[in-house]
């Protein structure tokens, strides 16, 4: 097989605070190749965020931490660059949308400017050719009258086209990966099937690779290859997106999907929704085994005291791994059987 | 119109609220149509559910039933008695009766107050017959009552997650012995694993207290799951209302056609076939017009 795109290694991340160090991120690893989508999810303080932030070098530091691993884009360690380096694939190669367009984009510049600023720098574009350049990306991302925008504040374009324009300036140097951290969340419902629509668009295009973060398991299911389920900073299971929607291998996978409102039959039949109790850990002193044995019915004494490793899921699709010390398909079935 | 039960908790006639617009001299201009024309009745124990985009009138429909943020015209009637027509102290004492749970319950909290003591308020303002034992007695069983243990009466807002502050704004809204909640994007904040903890609550509350909801949400799936009636938004409008199932299955205007039609599925092979088979629609620009019934309980605006 050849060198995946991004390769991260045993990430750790850490942030100083006066109630003591969160640990964001426990030893995350995995790898991402040409062309794939990866489709994270978790909840707040899962990490999910946090380490992509991290490997773009965008975490405050002080008072987060790189506490170790390696991120390797390409076969550089992203970790190990020095900034200037950094600059260049972020916003290059690299392209990424946050989920607050408002405060992603500088107020005070106009959209062309802030379209134009990285072409100029990572594809080295002259003035004239940047502005076109800018003018084809506004139409790409369907911002209508792109030519007459161009011109205009961030605050002239609704919530909507503020994210267009963001993916704009995230697509503008055909990256070879882009990442989208709740990239759509904020938006209403129509205008994210049309982001979505066009995302896909582009990476049939440009075929680029994604990582999607998201806490909306619907947008998952349509447009990722792989899924990753993250919490309390570590990976608890992750594979083929058909492989964990149909078999999920952890509980708290279970429970996620369980969680939403299941609409068969008629109304009066409806189940109550199966809540998962209790709460997340707190990160400042993160549980010594499995983190999310305190909320799972399926715990085992082992689970509590000793984290599993992330590891093939037996008698699953290849590549389907989880970190769980107990065996779900076979507590699912003594549960059915009773 | 709408008369699908007989006594209504909520009943909304010709809701309109408009804003004036000013232009950039200060001078006189045209008002800008907030919700326009907006009737619906909500029954003892019912669950309203109301879906829109953001801009479509949804959370100043909700500020106006309850009177925070009263309408332009048209009238609200809560257990048969028009709120304009109240004297303010009667008004007072009508509102106790309804309340409202936000999405963001740690700016509705005030983060220098005990959570206890928040709850409580509701008690002091309403209740003054009421002594601090009896008070404390009170908050304790609603702790009890929405999940939380009572010993963190004493706890400031910022030492609880987003989960359970949403939990102790449900416990003061419910001190009063409301029989309507307006519930504004209530989960919206909250994480997935966090949001059917506090559905199940609001409906353990519903079977208890025999409380009415109007759910505004943008969240199609828990809408139609917890909703009986859902009416739909659009510029200020209702376009489309009927029996949750029925409106999901079978939507008549093309506005609904379009927000149903854009739900992602927690299912990747449906899902994938949702994406390839995105069409364009036939929604007309233009304001949406009058409801008629084409079915029973099922209305539907001319387009």
């Amino acid at each position: 097989m050849s060198q995946p795109l991004l390769d991260v290694r045993d990430l750790r991340v850490t942030f100083d605070t006066e109630g003591g160090t969160v640990h964001a991120v426990n030893g995350v690893s995995y790898a991402l190749n040409e062309g794939e989508t990866l489709g994270v999810v978790g909840e707040s303080g899962s990490g999910k965020s946090v380490h992509v932030l991290a490997m773009l070098g965008l975490i405050p530091r002080p008072p987060g931490r790189i506490a170790g691993g390696q991120v390797l884009f390409r076969g550089r360690d992203l970790l190990a660059l020095p900034e200037r380096e950094l600059r260049r694939v972020r916003g290059g190669e690299i392209g990424f949308v946050f989920q607050d367009p408002m405060s992603s984009l500088n107020p005070g510049m106009t959209v062309a400017a802030q379209i134009v600023e990285p072409l100029r720098i990572h594809l080295g574009l002259d003035r004239r050719a940047a502005r076109a350049r800018a003018r084809e990306l506004l139409d790409l991302v369907r911002i209508p009258n792109a030519a007459g925008r161009l011109d205009q504040y961030p605050h002239e374009f609704s919530g909507g086209q503020r994210q267009r324009v963001m993916i704009a300036i995230g697509l503008a140097c055909r990256p070879k990966l882009l990442i989208a951290d709740e990239a759509t969340t904020a938006l209403d419902v129509t205008v994210q099937a049309e982001i979505i629509a066009l995302v896909q668009e582009l990476k049939r295009e440009l075929g680029m690779a994604i990582i999607w973060i998201t806490h909306d398991l619907g947008v998952v299911a349509g447009i990722s290859d792989t899924v990753q389920v993250m919490y309390a900073g570590r990976i608890l299971e992750r594979g083929p997106v058909d492989d964990i929607f149909r078999d999920p291998r952890n509980a708290y996978t279970l429970g996620l999907l369980r969680s939403l409102p299941d609409l068969s039959g008629g109304r009066a039949g409806r189940r109550r929704l199966q809540q998962i109790d209790g709460s997340p850990p707190d990160m400042r002193r993160p549980p010594a085994g499995d983190p999310f044995a305190p909320r799972n019915a399926y715990a085992t004494a082992r689970c509590r005291a000793e984290m599993p490793p992330l590891v093939q899921a037996e008698g699953a699709a290849p590549g389907h791994l989880v970190a769980a010390w107990y065996d779900l398909p076979a507590r699912l079935a003594e549960e059915r059987a009773r | 119109m709408m008369r699908s039960v007989p006594y209504p908790v909520v009943s909304v006639r010709n809701l309109s609220k408009a804003y004036p617009l000013r232009t950039w001299w200060g001078g006189k201009g045209d008002v800008f149509r907030a919700v326009h024309d907006v009737s619906f009745d909500i029954a003892p124990g019912e669950t309203l559910g109301l879906v829109g985009e953001s801009g479509s009138g949804k959370s100043t429909i909700g500020r106006a039933v309850t009177m925070l943020n009263p309408p332009t015209s048209g009238t609200v009637a809560f257990e048969g008695t028009d709120l304009a027509t109240l004297s303010p102290r009667a008004l007072r004492r009508a509102r106790s009766r309804i309340q409202t749970v936000f999405q963001d319950p740690y700016a509705a909290l005030n983060p220098r107050m005990s959570v206890g003591a928040y709850v409580a308020e509701a008690f002091r303002l309403h209740r003054p017959d009421m002594g601090a034992a009896e008070r404390r007695a009170a908050v304790a069983h609603l702790f009890e009552r929405v999940g939380l243990d009572p010993a963190f009466m004493g706890r400031f807002p910022h030492q609880f997650s987003g989960g359970q502050r949403q939990r102790i704004c449900i416990a003061r809204a419910i001190a009063l012995k409301p029989s309507f909640i307006v519930a504004d994007e209530p989960i919206a904040a909250l994480d997935v694993s966090i949001q059917a903890q506090v559905v199940n609550l609001l409906q353990d509350l519903q079977a208890d207290l025999g409380l009415s909801y109007l759910f505004i949400s943008h969240d199609l799936r828990m809408v139609r799951y917890l909703c009986q009636r859902v009416a739909v938004l659009w510029r200020g409008r209702i376009v489309e209302l009927a029996e949750s199932d029925r409106l999901y299955e079978d939507p008549r205007h093309p506005y609904t056609r379009r927000l149903l039609a854009a739900v992602p599925l927690p299912d990747p092979e449906a899902e994938r076939a949702r994406l390839s088979a995105r069409a364009r629609d036939d929604l007309a620009d233009g304001l949406p017009g009058d409801l008629v019934e084409v079915a029973p309980g099922h209305w539907v605006a001319d387009p």
